[in-house]
């Protein structure tokens, strides 16, 4: 069992002949994610590896090959548009990758994507994968592998890190999701923490933070009162100063707000177990799982 | 990216918004004439992107235009928490009858413009919010629609009584809305949106944040950076495509990922160390990223060495270990190199780097241990 993506996941890649979309679209293929379409205005009718057809737009893609995931590698631009193209299509699953998209493209976007009852994952997200089944969007497959633990995540490479420890310790994931690192993001904790909640295949949940706005504190109340799975945690940035934009548009301190202490405390007061550093997760998860 | 209050300024009067009267000077002598122009008693304010800039004797009060120019002489080269000041403000000292305060943020919860609004302003609006909650109006603008005629008066009618001043006031929120959108804002205020004796509302004063995002599609908001008021390293990091961040410490940190990045300077602290850096290589691999960010901290004489902490996705491990050693063919880095690296590629960036004879670790936490140790054993 997992979340957000499984074996029916049918995958349309959106910017699937440019540089990053084409390098990442063919990882996904030889991982075994179901790709059934991808999209460049302009280049539609052109096959992509010898297999997969291109389209000029998500609804062709979603008419001709029934695709209900598309993944988004568009550049900043044009990404926002993009997620609201394959929104528009029927689209029930966005994941966007892309990075640096502007924040006002993003305030008009979501409210467009809620009223079509579409789930965004992202902007500036690694995506997500189930091991073993499928992965959509940019974490490496070869460092996880298929099991019991969920993972959520607001960063990439910290993301394969933890991941990396758990499976060298024989831990496997039900689903690793990377939510994102910008302010309007259209995924947030709570709502993955309700999804392994609601998930048979998910008996314990790792959630990585970082300094930054309130949405840590949230989650952490959303534990305590709803989720009654083990919830493992980590908090990034205890180090960072103040008024400091930390590569993440949405890893920034100010004043007295979204600091890590607030973050830690927070967790602690809902029974989250918090890592004083990544390589704590095993210890952890052994302790909270009874193993 | 921060403005400067007179970039700021610029933004808020083309909308529309009435603002007191003002001029940028780089010189004494520019303000000298500046006061005269204003009327001659004036406020002589530095412009640098640092908090406090009062506490640091960067805003004086002149009588005339010959003690503005001597305040000008001392402000203008004067250090502000690491920072050159290059220009001054140069305002007329208003009448002032009230002092309210408008704010627009973007709000990560409602994930829309928010409008803040409070008649306590010209006050730290941050202490107002701790300490009077209840003096601060919120509505968060639906951005489909823009900020509505009735939203704005209701808006302005938690600030005046006065209709004329109501209307005036809803109308300066509405341009200032404009301002937020179109330069795509992450932060607007007027603090305070004054009214005179005589009943005018005007804007004494202007803050704008831009969203880095922004700047790729809008050179003409790029253009308002001022390199002259960045630590210099930033600056050159920007430049080549990294993302850096100066801190005290002497651990000096190349990392793959925002989040990496942040832990591992958090890593360093655990074991004892200070990080001397947040440095993000960002997740395309190429080797020249790696020899600027070399290039960067090998500079920053505090540094006694450096970490590298790499976990190969999309990043190519053997593209970073081609970084390193071109960097240390290009120029000498005087303090030791830690290396952890694993993920894609990570055989052959070990072979690369055995070609040179350096070492590589697998695990992050033997690598942070090892840099701190050698960074004490140098300090």
């Amino acid at each position: 069992m997992s979340i957000f993506v499984d074996e029916n996941t049918r995958l349309v890649v959106q910017g699937i002949t440019g540089r990053d979309g084409s390098f990442h679209a063919k990882q996904m293929l030889a991982y075994g994610t179901r790709i059934v379409a991808g999209v460049t205005p302009g280049k539609g009718g052109q096959t992509f590896e010898g297999k997969v057809p291109v389209f000029h737009t998500v609804a062709e893609a979603v008419a001709k090959a029934a695709a209900n995931t598309a993944v988004v590698y568009v550049p900043p631009g044009l990404a926002a548009g993009a997620v609201a193209e394959a929104v528009d299509a029927g689209i029930g699953l966005v994941v966007c990758i892309t990075e640096g998209i502007p924040v006002v493209d993003m305030t008009r976007t979501m409210p467009f994507v809620r009223e079509r009852g579409a789930r965004l994952i992202g902007p500036n997200c690694p995506g997500l994968i189930t091991p073993g089944v499928a992965k959509v969007g940019i974490i490496p497959g070869q460092i996880c592998a298929p099991g019991r633990v969920g993972l959520v995540s607001r960063s990439g490479t910290l993301t394969y890190e933890v991941v990396n420890h758990l499976t060298r310790n024989g831990i496997g994931q039900s689903t690793c999701v990377g939510i994102g690192g910008d302010p309007i993001i259209g995924t947030n904790f709570i709502d993955v923490l309700a999804a392994f909640q609601a998930d048979p295949g998910t008996d314990l949940i790792v959630m990585m933070g970082e300094i930054g706005g309130t949405d840590e504190q949230k989650a952490a109340e959303f534990v305590k009162a709803n989720v009654t799975k083990p919830v493992v945690g980590f908090i990034a940035g205890q180090t960072a100063p103040p008024g400091r934009r930390m590569g993440h548009a949405g890893a920034i301190v100010s004043g007295s707000s979204g600091t890590a202490a607030e973050k830690i405390a927070a967790f602690q007061a809902a029974g989250i177990s918090v890592m004083e550093r990544p390589a704590d997760v095993v210890r952890l998860v052994r302790e909270r799982l009874g193993k | 990216m921060n403005l400067h209050e007179y970039q700021a300024r610029e933004l808020l009067k083309a909308a529309g918004i009435p603002m007191a009267d003002g001029e940028v000077a780089g010189t004494p002598d520019e303000v000298l004439a500046a006061a005269k122009r204003l009327g001659g008693s004036v406020v002589v304010k530095a412009q640098v992107h640092a908090g406090g800039r009062g506490k640091a004797g960067g805003v004086k009060l002149a009588a005339t235009p010959a003690e503005a120019r001597e305040h000008a002489s001392k402000i203008l080269g004067m250090t502000i928490k690491g920072l050159t000041v290059g220009k001054v403000l140069v305002v007329p000292t208003a009448q002032i009858a009230s002092e309210c305060y408008v704010g627009l943020i973007l709000d990560r919860e409602s994930q829309r413009p928010l409008f803040m609004v409070s008649p306590a302003g010209g006050v730290d609006i941050e202490e107002v919010a701790a300490k009077t909650p209840e003096k601060i109006t919120r509505l968060a603008v639906d951005p489909r629609y823009g900020l509505m005629g009735h939203q704005a008066l209701g808006l302005a009618l938690a600030l005046y009584q006065d209709f004329k001043q109501v209307r005036a006031a809803a109308k300066i929120m509405q341009q200032l809305y404009q301002v937020f959108v179109a330069n795509g804002a992450s932060l607007a205020e007027i603090n305070p949106l004054a009214t005179t004796p005589d009943g005018t509302v005007l804007a004494l004063d202007a803050k704008v944040v831009l969203d880095d995002n922004e700047l790729e599609r809008r050179p003409d908001l790029a253009a308002l950076r001022d390199s002259s008021a960045e630590e210099p390293s930033e600056v050159e990091a920007r430049e080549a495509g990294l993302t850096f961040i100066k801190l005290d410490g002497n651990v000096g940190c190349v990392v793959n990922g925002a989040g990496l990045a942040m832990a591992t300077m958090d890593l360093v602290k655990y074991y004892g160390g200070e990080p001397a850096n947040f440095l993000d290589i960002g997740g395309s691999s190429n080797p020249e990223k790696v020899v600027n960010a070399l290039r960067i901290i090998t500079r920053d004489p505090s540094v006694k060495v450096i970490l590298f902490n790499i976990f190969g996705g999309i990043t190519r491990t053997d593209d970073v270990a081609n970084g390193i050693v071109a960097a240390t063919k290009a120029f000498e880095v005087p303090v030791p190199i830690v290396i952890r690296l694993t993920g894609t590629n990570e055989d052959v960036a070990l072979q690369i780097l055995e070609g040179v004879g350096m070492r590589a670790q697998k695990d992050m936490d033997d690598a942070v241990k090892q840099a701190v140790a050698l960074a004490k054993e140098a300090a």
